[in-house]
């Protein structure tokens, strides 16, 4: 059995709102409220969720490149919340990012060489040496050549900046690499050479990846585990097979369904939310989801329902899992997307 | 044989920058019926939307212009047509949706005002009466509390919402042809689950053609009912959704359907096209696919492949269909007389 290599405990995130002459704190964004999760070494985690329900947030704040509110993070069962920043600093060898805009994340005055080095230089490769060595291998690995060394960041397409952006996540040999959306700005034909890319990564540096996208079906291809997130919660947690043919939440179940397949002989029912996402300022009472709900009971206005397994290694929020009477459950009216 | 809406023919569009001639659109033929919802897909640089925005007349010139060609719409010829016929025909006969609903919409006025705006420019019609007018559109695509979004500003709406009002816009003057580029890439899945559904509704009910530009299969295999795929600048594949999704023929449109992650498949190595789209340059030799090409032999890179007709409105760009080629009959006299 591997050990988590990440563990997550109730992390929060709250940004304040200001307002009024005085700036005073007039209300709260709850961008991540309540998430717990592990990863295990070697493991991907793969994190969906609409656009903001929190998941870029959660990304950060596991790498406290933004400060949680609350909440534990442990990384290889040391707890990482009350760091210095020095000690941060050493530590984030082990734990790398790799952004989604590879236009925006590489600095185009610098050459690639630099792009590259610099993590090296930071953690204490002071040969110029030997840190142009390093950077060739690593464009190697990531399928770039030497020579694009002295390049800069504009004379790349986005695939190859990708790569630049995944080249220096490696540099320093990291044990946790979080993805934020690293490949939602890329073409397809593209697309499919970075997840290639990453998972023959993944098994050559026995790398562990949390990996955040709003695509679902590119989340399915590259996960071993699926974390599904709604208005700072996560909603539901399980095997990435058992959540995709299975779902329990019913977000899930409309998300899964809401998904076109190019497939021209799926003709399946949508499950068509209404409305749209709440205000994560603002958000419902008991259940942040009870308003698009199609299953909404009353219980579900009042409590916010709680995290738990609902069957073996699958978690879910919601009160249609509340009492453990297996009976009852299996009349649920839960829509299965067909496969 | 429904009446054909728009026929584009053996268009070209350049654009003429310091840094050479570059053919954005080289040669692209598709053509729209009524009530028909036609699908364009292709990546970034195929010339999707520069050939969309050729038939608004609306590239930027200088830089860009449409270098020869034909837009047929209603049996007139676009291309030719004078600016001021044109501001006519553009929100009346023709409506454009765009992928960023925030940056379409002016923040400065409510939407009540926009929206009344594009009534009153091709209707004859009292404030008042466009007002109410503004109202039943809004409800017709779906917004809850029309009557009091009205006077709201975009910035108070969601995504979502804001491209339900863009499409009440597209709508105000029941077009001919909707021209939807990118429609729902901005918005999430349960969104555009919601934007797709009342863009087949209004198809059907006001059997409006519908030309939609797209990067992604999954949308087409959803609504559409023919798709053009283009690759560099050319169409190189055009057919029925569930001929191109099932019997692909042309190795790009192949390789793209192949590299996409599937849902229901398990566990299994995603296939991808080696390499990048070339920039369009003028004067290229070969299958512009060639170089990305497995099938590729000698000659891919020595001639240009011309689009074979394999079938009705059935094409394929590639020498490997030669032997498929069939005889098409002039289409000429399916065009709607204007």
């Amino acid at each position: 059995m591997t050990k988590p290599l990440l563990k997550v405990e109730g992390l929060k995130k709250y940004f304040p709102i200001k307002g009024g002459v005085f700036g005073k704190v007039v209300g709260q964004v709850k961008a991540v409220d309540d998430v717990s999760f592990e990863v295990m070494e070697g493991e991907i985690l793969g994190i969906v969720g609409e656009s903001g329900c929190g998941k870029s947030t959660t990304g950060k704040t596991l790498l406290r490149l933004v400060e949680p509110t609350e909440g534990n993070i442990f990384f290889n069962d040391e707890s990482i919340t009350e760091l210095s920043d020095e000690k941060m600093r050493l530590l984030r060898r082990d734990m790398q990012i790799i952004f989604q805009d590879p236009y925006a994340s590489l600095n185009p005055r610098h050459t690639v060489e630099k792009i590259i080095g610099e993590p090296l230089l930071v953690h204490g490769m002071k040969s110029a040496q030997a840190r142009k060595e390093r950077v060739k291998q690593l464009l190697e690995v990531v399928g770039l050549s030497a020579y694009h060394a002295s390049r800069y960041p504009h004379q790349f397409s986005g695939g190859q900046r990708q790569r630049i952006g995944i080249a220096r996540a490696l540099a320093n040999n990291p044990k946790l690499i979080i993805c934020d959306e690293p490949v939602s700005a890329l073409d397809v034909s593209v697309q499919s050479q970075i997840l290639n890319l990453m998972e023959e990564l993944r098994d050559q540096f026995n790398l562990t990846y949390v990996f955040i996208a709003h695509d679902l079906s590119v989340v399915k291809h590259i996960s071993d585990r699926v974390g599904v997130m709604y208005l700072g919660r996560m909603v539901e947690l399980a095997n990435k097979d058992a959540l995709y043919d299975t779902p329990k939440h019913p977000y899930t179940q409309a998300l899964l369904s809401a998904v076109p397949l190019p497939d021209p002989d799926d003709k399946q029912d949508r499950i068509i939310l209404q409305g749209d996402v709440p205000s994560p300022a603002n958000p419902p009472t008991g259940c942040a989801f009870h308003t698009r709900c199609p299953y909404v009971m009353d219980v579900c206005k009042a409590v916010r329902p709680e995290w738990k397994e609902v069957s073996e290694d699958h978690f879910a929020a919601c009160h249609l899992y509340n009492d453990n009477d297996q009976s009852e459950e299996q009349q649920k009216p839960l829509m299965q997307v067909e496969s | 044989m429904s009446k054909r809406v728009l026929d584009i023919n053996e268009l070209h569009t350049h654009f003429f920058t310091d840094k050479g001639e570059i053919p954005a659109v080289d040669g692209v033929s598709l053509n729209v019926s009524e009530g028909e919802i036609v699908g364009v897909v292709g990546e970034s640089g195929s010339g999707k939307s520069v050939t969309s925005l050729s038939v608004m007349q609306l590239i930027p010139n200088p830089p860009g212009k449409i270098v020869s060609g034909e837009i047929m719409f209603k049996g007139r010829d676009l291309v030719q047509t004078s600016l001021k016929q044109m501001k006519k025909i553009r929100g009346n006969e023709i409506a454009m949706i765009f992928q960023e609903p925030m940056t379409s919409l002016n923040p400065l006025f409510t939407i009540g005002n926009q929206l009344i705006e594009a009534i009153r420019i091709h209707n004859k019609m009292g404030k008042g009466e466009a007002r109410q007018k503004a109202v039943e559109l809004l409800e017709q695509v779906g917004i809850p509390r029309a009557n009091d979004i009205v006077d709201e500003y975009p910035h108070q709406l969601s995504g979502g919402m804001r491209q339900r009002v863009m499409i009440a816009m597209a709508m105000s003057c029941r077009p001919d042809l909707l021209i939807a580029d990118e429609p729902t890439t901005a918005l999430d899945v349960t969104i555009q689950a919601q934007i797709l559904d009342l863009m087949r509704q209004l198809n059907r009910d006001l059997n409006m053609a519908i030309l939609l530009i797209t990067h992604d299969l999954g949308v087409i295999a959803e609504i559409c009912d023919r798709v053009v795929v283009m690759y560099a600048g050319q169409v190189v594949e055009e057919g029925t959704t569930r001929e191109i999704l099932k019997d692909p023929q042309q190795p790009y449109t192949k390789g793209l359907i192949r590299s996409l992650p599937d849902m229901k498949a398990k566990n299994q190595k995603l296939y991808s096209i080696p390499g990048t789209v070339p920039k369009p340059k003028v004067d290229m030799v070969g299958c512009r696919f060639a170089p990305r090409c497995e099938y590729a032999f000698d000659r891919c890179f020595a001639e240009s492949p011309p689009l074979y007709h394999i079938g009705d409105n059935r094409t394929s760009r590639c020498f490997l269909n030669e032997r498929d080629q069939r005889e098409v009959a002039s289409h000429d006299e399916t065009v709607i007389k204007g």
